[in-house]
């Protein structure tokens, strides 16, 4: 649903964007995670046909982002960085301006403006002028209009940041239920645990290139290394860390726990379990510590910067 | 049922863009920004002033001014004043139209409203258009509401006046026109810079021309000889043309500039001239597309100098028609009986030959071939320069000028019963030389000023503009300045020989 190939930008001389390459199947979610200035907004433009590649090609829903541009922005849904709702405008008036851009009939405009607005909890302010809004009102009216025309792509730029937990959550959810609806998201953010929570799949721009991309799980193996797991058992260990050393690596241990990494959890704690329990000691607790993606994402970062230098320097 | 259950059902082809669908989009645009704008008070409130109690004023003033003038016997300034106040009451109103302009389109790049606007699938014609009218409509409402209230106050109040028709016809297309040009004048502006400040600065190179035409405008219809012809004024029709030539330049450019690329990426606001300049020197370095420089004098002759050529496109063969249009318009001038000149007949060319030393001195002093050379290359140089702020135009009047004297000195001579053969040596001798190199020179111009009215696709404005002036100076220092050298020592040293020979002295 999303492909790109080397997508490649400069803008005059600067190099904002360097050979990104994604595929994003139709009903999965990528997250596009990076600092300020890594390339995040342009990549999203040149997905929407707003600026067109120095060099690369991409696809969204199968059409390409030079050749057809309207059609692409005629099946693809954004949420820009900055709102940029008209303030003396009714949110009602809002949505039907945008509807009738996207060439929606009347009665269908004026339908999914109400279905959206309810999903969101906005309908008690479809009357009102976008400046009474409040921020994060706001934010969920341009989701609402970024979904309008029922697009199968969506491309969101930090879909949640200015909202309340319980918003944040309905827009998670909506997500979701759009996700099981075949549709594909592209979301940039800084907040990892929603990137967490929502992507299949995660990318890591920096200075304009991917450095990083795969699943959780494979980006955690590679970047923070295999699963780390606590057992913890009622009295002492009784060298329990030597009994197992052949199934797992133990890293630390303490008079009634122990920590250990495993390359596959799945097949190995079973086991692990049986030999533990074969020796007479009893098992409190067998649980994987955390690794976040915030774990992963500063760990990526670190190695780009240990293997490219200042990043600065590449913008000189 | 969810509120997404379904997925629509894509259209497999790309919507016809017809003309009709294009101005449909367009007015969606439109009727918003105007729904908008009467919203605001700070709009609403000069407009209605505007078309309302200031025309009742002016018609007040002109009928006392009026009578005032007529009792000290000068009648005349009275009857010119009533029309004068026409233009200026349709003026007020459409100078709002910049004010909406910038707030229309800087506004909203400010207010970041455009980029979910710019995700549509709306083109960047029809985004431009919607813009154009929604800054122009209401103003020129207001003008017109306004000049005729004007003019029903003043045709059925105590003057009684009846108004020359073609003059108010004249002046509703100047006012038509005005705002044309200042809402088409204030895209371009908006398009470059990112803050109203920086467009309201900027604006004055809008306001500074507009007040200058208004000042002679007024001058126009005082002193013009024809100010009370039924047929209106002469000059004003003039102005009225050349202004609908200017905002067809202007839509161009517009369009052009209006497009998500430039309306996402450039800004005026920070001048990097340095950086222009080095772009500058890069292109005239440059062999391709890319900006590779080249090693050596013959690579950049070979590739870099012929690459800048071929970009010259449609220029050469529209400067070689205009040329050629201008010597036939000076031959036909020519033809004309109240432009003949009469030379005196059957005079002996010979004598004439042995005096081409005296006239080569009179018009070139002691050093001929440089002051041929000088005369020529200040007027492409001059050509050049007019070229870049007047769409290419400039290049277009002034080099050709010349052979506009050619045909009509052509005419006068076969006229008088002369044999055009002796012009042939004349001006071939040397224009072998000179005249390619000048059609190119006037080529290069007319490119750097019109390629900003259409920029290749994929270039923005302004690479297409460094790219085009890289080109002209690469044709000048590789062409143009050779080639003028070249033609300048033998129209000194070998046409007047060759002539001397042709006419037998």
């Amino acid at each position: 649903m999303i492909e790109a190939h080397e997508l490649t930008k400069f803008y005059d001389d600067f190099l904002a964007v360097e050979s990104v390459s994604m595929h994003v199947p139709a009903g999965e979610v990528l997250a596009l995670l990076g600092p300020n200035g890594a390339g995040k907004t342009t990549t999203v433009r040149m997905l929407t046909s707003i600026l067109a590649p120095t060099s690369g090609w991409a696809r969204i829903a199968g059409y390409d982002v030079v050749k057809q541009p309207a059609l692409v922005r005629a099946h693809v849904g954004v949420l820009t960085e900055q709102h940029g709702l008209y303030e003396r405008m009714k949110a009602v008036e809002y949505l039907d301006f945008f509807g009738e851009v996207y060439r929606l009939k009347p009665e269908i405009r004026k339908k999914r403006s109400y279905e959206l607005m309810e999903r969101f909890g906005l309908t008690f302010a479809l009357g009102k002028q976008l400046g009474e809004y409040s921020k994060g009102m706001k934010q969920k009216l341009a989701l609402v209009r970024a979904m309008l025309h029922d697009p199968p792509v969506l491309l969101l730029d930090e879909p949640t940041s200015a909202m309340d937990p319980q918003s944040a959550k309905l827009v998670r959810d909506a997500i979701v239920e759009l996700q099981q609806d075949e549709r594909t998201f592209l979301i940039t953010t800084h907040n990892l645990n929603e990137a967490q929570a929502l992507a299949n799949r995660i990318a890591i721009i920096r200075r304009g290139r991917i450095i990083a991309s795969g699943d959780f799980d494979e980006l955690a193996r590679r970047f923070v290394g295999d699963p780390r797991m606590e057992l913890r058992v009622r009295g002492e260990l009784n060298g329990l860390a030597k009994d197992i050393s052949d199934m797992v690596s133990v890293e630390e241990s303490g008079s009634n726990w122990l920590r250990y990494t495993v390359a596959d959890p799945n097949s190995t704690n079973p086991a692990l379990i049986q030999r533990v329990i074969g020796l007479g000691i009893e098992i409190v607790t067998l649980a994987p510590m955390t690794q976040s993606l915030e774990d992963i994402y500063l760990q990526v970062v670190k190695e780009d910067e240990a293997q490219k230098g200042d990043p600065d320097e590449h913008l000189r | 049922m969810s509120t997404y259950a379904k997925p629509l059902e894509f259209t497999p082809e790309a919507p016809k863009s017809t003309l009709r669908t294009t101005l449909s989009n367009a007015l969606i645009i439109t009727r918003r920004e105007m729904r908008d704008s009467f919203r605001d008070w700070r709009i609403i409130a000069p407009i209605v002033i505007l078309t309302f109690l200031f025309p009742f004023l002016a018609q007040f003033v002109a009928g006392r001014f009026a009578a005032f003038v007529e009792g000290y016997g000068a009648a005349v300034i009275g009857t010119r004043t009533v029309p004068f106040l026409l233009m200026i009451v349709g003026f007020f109103p459409i100078s709002i139209s910049l004010v909406i302009a910038l707030e229309t389109f800087v506004g909203e790049k400010e207010r970041r409203s455009l980029e979910p606007l710019l995700s549509t699938p709306l083109t960047n014609t029809e985004l431009y258009i919607g813009k154009t009218l929604a800054a122009m409509l209401p103003p020129l409402i207001s003008s017109y509401g306004g000049m005729i209230v004007y003019l029903l106050f003043l045709v059925l109040g105590d003057l009684a006046w009846r108004p020359p028709w073609a003059l108010v016809v004249q002046i509703m297309l100047l006012t038509t026109v005005q705002a044309l040009v200042m809402v088409t004048g204030a895209v371009v502006v908006s398009s470059q810079t990112t803050s109203t400040r920086a467009a309201n600065l900027l604006a004055s190179f809008i306001i500074i021309p507009m007040t200058l035409l208004i000042q002679g405008e007024s001058a126009i219809m005082f002193l013009a000889p024809d100010a009370e012809s039924p047929n209106g004024i002469g000059a004003l029709w003039a102005i009225i043309g050349g202004m609908v030539v200017v905002v067809i330049l202007l839509l161009r450019v517009g369009n052009g500039l209006f497009n998500r690329e430039e309306l996402l990426g450039r800004t005026l606001d920070k001048l990097n001239i340095r950086g222009t300049f080095r772009k500058i020197w890069r292109s005239i370095r440059a062999i391709d597309d890319k900006g590779t420089p080249a090693v050596n004098l013959v690579d950049w002759y070979r590739h870099g100098v012929r690459r800048s050529l071929q970009h010259l496109g449609l220029a050469v063969p529209v400067t070689i028609a205009v040329f050629v249009a201008a010597f036939m318009g000076g031959y036909l001038v020519g033809q004309l009986p109240e432009w003949q000149l009469h030379l005196p007949q059957n005079l002996p060319l010979q004598g004439v030959a042995g005096e081409l030393n005296i006239y080569t001195g009179f018009f070139f002093g002691t050093n001929p071939a440089l002051a041929i050379f000088s005369q020529n290359a200040r007027i492409l140089l001059g050509a050049s320069l007019l070229a870049m702020f007047t769409f290419g135009t400039a290049a277009l009047i002034l080099t050709p000028a010349v052979y506009v004297v050619l045909g009509y000195i052509l005419s006068q001579v076969i006229a008088a019963g002369y044999s055009p053969a002796f012009m042939i040596p004349a001006i071939l001798t040397h224009g072998i030389v000179e005249i390619p190199v000048i059609v190119l020179a006037t080529a290069a111009a007319l490119h750097l000023g019109a390629v900003i009215t259409r920029p290749p696709s994929g270039s923005t404005v302004g690479q297409s503009w460094t790219t085009a002036l890289g080109d002209l100076i690469k044709i000048g220092l590789g062409i143009i300045v050779p080639g003028l050298l070249v033609a300048a020592f033998i129209e000194a040293y070998i046409t007047p020989v060759v002539l001397r020979a042709a006419l037998g002295g």
